[in-house]
């Protein structure tokens, strides 16, 4: 057991928790990986590709190795970072990418077959033959390759969204951004600052340095306190700022239950936070960078950060012999502070030749490591001296420090560039950054304490000059200010595979392969080699990639540039993205007033855009949907069918110029309609093409009420906005859309008017001379209360449309049917509403595709070329005016017992059947029980003139043909006597 | 993206739904000798510039106005938001 003394843990309780089915115990305070490193554990996964035996590189999100499954059954979280996952009691945690045990991976014979799988392997490699592709090399791979795997169960818990505002966003809690945060908190701004970590203090918490009288844990804690009690500014632990979006928005997810074994009842898994704020201070510090070198990705070989911050935050290390190497002073405050936990210090490899001396410890200035050994965990590591000489050295851990490289991420997210700094041989924020935001401490490029907290009280300080807030730096602690030493060393070259990515297992020889073969481009490089495209973005290799391409090229590195960063700045899981818009809620449903009537009829109910519609109405012993279909249809022509028609778009269109704006939104004319008459009106778009068509009622001289069909309700309305304010801004005409505010049912058949007569106020006179087909009017029900009353025809029955205002839809579709009981009256859904209209040959959604035209339809006459209404210029191109244009016509089966399907192609009884000879295709097919056989309408080149004539469906997709015969459309009453009974 | 809406002050752009370049709305005259051509260039050319760009947006979730933002392309940086009604009326537009 190496638990070591001190850190920041809460030894006062213990949590036990299982890595690959073994037990283990650790402390609050302590994550996975700590845990395991506590235990002595330092293999905690497999590699991506050669299955090389893996450990933590790193103590924080950066973490390329140490991924793990946490969880299980439905709660299963693959590719998680073991570094950031926060230990509770029960944890069960997996670890991937093996085949078999994790010590003995059947897989990692591809570690010995690895020549073969240099960069660029599956483009060169799974070429041909073509057909072995999907059948043999894709599955082949996705077995071996791939992270972590979904449980395949619905995740269980709930995510949230959230938004929040105020005057400055800190991002990052280290001493930057607690000293912006105390600063612009004690000034009254309201601030948020958020921290990925669930222990705020960034790199406080990691280092034995004191800020004035404390140790840097105890001040932030102190400070984190003050903070805590300020109603104006908001910590938030345990989130991470995903990215910098446009005009100061910020995506921030909060993990909110990750940290326990399930959420408190109520609670959230996850929160994702849009943040809106016009000032931003990035304070997110550093990462340190690895030096490449042969076999450097052994467990055990960690960032010398991170073994500072296992020694003092989690007082755990994977072994107590420990090295170090080390190009910049850093390496030897690791020494110091590990020899002061008790670690015996192999010896300080560091490969400046001006090392600093010290007696304490080791220095073996001026050399490298270049060879590790020990197959499950380092053993020892092969030393080349400033002499020349090779020197073995043992030692379970190895420190490596190449140099800090600022967190510029979220700097760069609207396409801003990073400029390098030589001093500090790293990448700094430069260029235009997103607009508000500033950039204070290590993320700027200032290395030491000191420096982060000046320069955060002074950002804060300069941020909230702007939004007018006069603040005062608040008093800061004397803290270590110790300047940036560095003589920059990427890679140590000689033979042997040495990591640059070790998540996605790129090493330095791939990055040379790929500049051999010509890819330069580091964007190329990235994604041939797959250099950074791992879940942790490279954070720890994309600069170690590009020094190798730079010193390939010979270019500088930043002439070499770096690949675009984009968000999110951690993985972020879609579940978060998508909060509460998931499974039935992913979006609205709407209800029509009489839905739980429906419901409670036993309805089988349909979507149609976010409406639920009943689709049929199943009776007793009915076992097939195509009986209650058939039964509703014949009932309602034999005597009367209710259907509930609410869905349908209804615009009010009022104003002393309504008639003049609806004859231009229509192709036909509108002009003239008499008060008291509804007409069929045909919408095209600009471009000639059919885009909605209707019914629109003259209510009274300057009032109107049009429908639309559901599915276009909201684009018809959006479209005569734009026609009123954009295109004819000054006429007189009001437009809004009313299609909740009534509840509407369709009254078909013989009996309609004598059902309807028995809930119709006797003060309205609705017998077919008072109230004609195509009349409408305003009038009451039920002893006073206010419906309009429109008779139209879908079915080519006659009908009525009935409207009362939405509170009253649910009684009043009570009403009808217990009217409808002497007539056998039925409740018919939207299947039996799809026959009647093909059987009337009614063009529906089908038809208006968005690919026909009026012409198409066989309502081009309708199209009036006497005034101007959109669409009807563009109408007349010759392209849409051909002599074999589609023509809208039905189709009968040549044999009565043959059915056919929409979608089937037309094609000449002795052509083959290609596109060539493709001439036309059917939109809409049903069975008619009025006829006894399946009837279709569809689209025929020139079909007016071919009735009688045979062709074949042809239905490749089901391999099936029919012989049909051309005929009217009109398959039920083609003179229309019924309508206008 | 946050729209500044003339009326209504900063509006998140969720609200909106998108239309396309303001020449949309100049609607070309249908009894022009040559009114097919001009309303295909209307419907079909647009510019694409890498900078300003004056477009339509409806403000559908909110009190349906349509606007004439001005956002470069580059960076979505929004430097004006009228009403589409006053910019119609500055074409000339009016019944």
């Amino acid at each position: 057991m190496t638990r070591l003394t001190g850190g920041l843990i809460d030894r006062s309780r213990t949590l036990s928790f299982s890595f690959d089915g073994k037990s283990f115990t650790g402390h609050p305070g302590d994550t996975l990986a700590s845990a395991l490193l506590a235990n002595d554990m330092r293999l905690m996964g497999r590699s991506f590709k050669y299955h090389r035996p893996r450990g933590p590189l790193t103590a924080g999100s950066e973490e390329p190795n140490a991924i793990v499954a946490l969880r299980t059954g439905a709660r299963q979280e693959p590719n998680a970072r073991a570094t950031v996952a926060e230990l509770y009691d029960g944890l069960t945690a997996r670890s991937q990418n093996s085949v078999g045990s994790l010590s003995f991976d059947l897989l990692a014979v591809n570690d010995f077959l690895s020549p073969f799988f240099a960069a660029g392997f599956y483009y060169k490699t799974f070429m041909w033959p073509k057909a072995f592709w999907e059948k043999l090399y894709e599955p082949l791979i996705r077995h071996a390759a791939g992270l972590g795997s979904l449980s395949g169960e619905p995740d269980p818990d709930l995510y949230d969204k959230g938004f929040l505002h105020c005057d400055l966003l800190i991002i990052g809690a280290g001493p930057a951004g607690l000293a912006a945060a105390l600063t612009a908190g004690r000034a009254g701004a309201d601030v948020i600052l958020a921290d990925e970590d669930f222990l705020p203090g960034g790199r406080l918490n990691s280092e034995t340095h004191a800020l004035g009288d404390a140790s840097g844990s105890d001040w932030a804690k102190a400070t984190l306190a003050e903070l805590a009690s300020r109603p104006n500014v908001r910590v938030m632990s345990r989130t991470t700022i995903i990215g910098a979006m446009d005009h100061g928005i910020f995506g921030a997810l909060e993990r909110v239950s990750d940290h326990l074994p399930e959420p408190a009842p109520g609670k959230p898994r996850q929160t994702f936070w849009r943040i809106y704020t016009k000032r931003s201070l990035l304070c997110a510090g550093a990462t340190e960078r690895p030096i490449a070198f042969r076999n450097n990705d052994r467990p055990g070989i960690m960032l010398g950060s991170a073994l500072r911050s296992y020694a003092n935050r989690w007082a755990a290390m994977p072994a107590t012999d420990v090295a170090i190497f080390t190009n910049n002073d850093e390496g030897h405050r690791t020494a110091s502070d590990l020899l002061a936990k008790g670690m015996r210090i192999a010896a300080v490899i560091d490969s400046r030749a001006d090392a600093p001396k010290t007696s304490r410890y080791e220095v073996l200035a001026g050399a490298v490591v270049t060879n590790t050994a020990g197959r499950l965990g380092l053993s020892s590591i092969s030393v080349q001296l400033a002499s020349g000489e090779a020197r073995k050295i043992a030692c379970q851990a190895l420190g490596v420090s190449g140099g800090w490289n600022p967190n510029v991420h979220l700097t760069c997210h609207q396409r801003g560039r990073p400029q390098w700094d030589d001093t500090l041989a790293a990448f700094v924020p430069g260029g235009a950054l997103p607009p508000g935001m500033s950039v204070a401490g290590a993320a700027q490029g200032i290395m030491s304490t000191a420096g982060a907290l000046s320069s955060g009280a002074a950002a804060a300080v300069a941020a909230l000059s702007d939004p007018g807030i006069t603040a005062k730096t608040a008093p800061l602690p004397d803290a270590e200010d110790a300047p940036v030493r560095i003589t920059p060393l990427f890679h140590v070259p000689g033979k042997g595979r040495a990591w640059l990515d070790q998540q996605n297992d790129v090493t330095v020889k791939d990055v040379k392969l790929a500049h051999q073969e010509g890819y330069i481009s580091v964007e190329h490089l990235k994604r041939y080699t797959t250099l950074g495209m791992a879940t942790d973005q490279g954070k720890t290799s994309n600069i170690g990639g590009l020094a190798v391409m730079a010193e390939m090229t010979g270019k500088s590195i930043p002439d070499t540039g770096t690949t675009i960063y984009r968000p999110p700045y951690t993985p972020v899981s879609i579940a978060a993205f998508a909060g509460r818009s998931a499974g039935p809620d992913f979006r609205p449903t709407r209800l029509t007033p009489s839905h739980h009537w429906a419901a409670e009829q036993g309805a089988v109910f349909v979507e149609v855009g976010m409406w639920l519609r009943a689709q049929w109405f199943p009776r007793p012993g009915e076992t097939t949907w195509r009986q209650s279909v058939d039964r509703e249809v014949l009932a309602t022509r034999a005597s009367v069918g209710i259907c509930d028609v609410t869905t349908l778009g209804k615009i009010d269109v009022q104003g002393t110029e309504a008639a003049e704006f609806l004859n231009r939104i229509y192709a036909n004319p509108f002009g003239k309609l008499a008060v008291g008459k509804v007409r069929y009106g045909l919408m095209l778009r600009e471009d000639g093409i059919a885009m909605d068509d209707g019914t629109t009622a003259h209510l009274a001289e300057d009032h109107f009420v049009m429908t639309t069909t559901t599915a276009n309700a909201v684009g018809v309305y959006r479209h005569m906005e734009f026609c009123r304010q954009c295109l004819w801004p000054d006429m007189d005409v009001q437009i809004i859309s009313t299609t909740e505010a009534w509840a509407q049912y369709s009254v078909a058949g013989p009996n309609a008017r004598r059902l309807l007569q028995k809930i119709v106020d006797p003060a309205f006179d609705i017998g077919n001379d008072a109230f004609p087909y195509m009349g409408c009017g305003d009038i009451t029900v039920c002893g006073g209360l206010r419906a309009r009353l429109f008779r139209i025809s879908f079915s080519g029955e006659l009908a009525f449309e009935i409207a009362v205002p939405t509170r009253y839809g649910d009684a009043l579709m009570r009403r009808l049917v217990e009217a409808g009981q002497e007539f056998d009256a039925v409740v018919y859904g939207t299947e039996a509403l799809g026959v009647m209209r093909i059987e009337k040959g009614h063009a529906a959604g089908n038809e208006l595709n968005g690919t026909t035209t009026a012409l198409n339809l066989g309502m081009g006459g309708m199209v009036n070329k006497k005034k101007d209404s959109i669409g009807s210029t563009l109408s007349e191109r010759e392209g849409l005016n051909r002599a074999d244009a589609l023509c809208l016509v039905g189709f009968r089966p040549v044999n009565a017992a043959d059915s056919f399907a929409a979608g089937a192609h037309l094609i000449g009884r002795d052509d083959v059947a290609n596109a060539a000879n493709d001439q036309g295709y059917l939109t809409s097919v049903a069975y008619s029980p009025n006829l006894g056989y399946t009837i279709g309408l569809g689209f025929l080149k020139n079909g007016a003139g071919r009735k009688g004539e045979v062709l074949r469906a042809v239905n490749p997709v089901q391999d099936a043909e029919t012989l049909v015969e051309v005929v009217s459309a009109h398959f039920i009453d083609p003179e229309g006597e019924r309508l206008r009974a | 993206m946050i729209i500044p809406h003339p009326l209504l002050g900063p509006r998140d752009s969720q609200e909106f739904t998108y239309l396309g370049d303001v020449s949309l709305i100049d609607r070309p005259d249908w009894q022009a000798t040559d009114a097919v051509d001009q309303f295909h260039d209307y419907l079909y050319l647009r510019d694409n510039p890498a900078g300003l760009h004056r477009e339509l947006w409806f403000h559908e979730q909110g009190d349906r106005s349509w606007l004439v933002v001005t956002r470069d392309t580059r960076t979505h940086e929004i430097t004006g938001a009228e009403l589409a009604r006053d910019v119609a009326h500055t074409k000339g537009r009016s019944t």
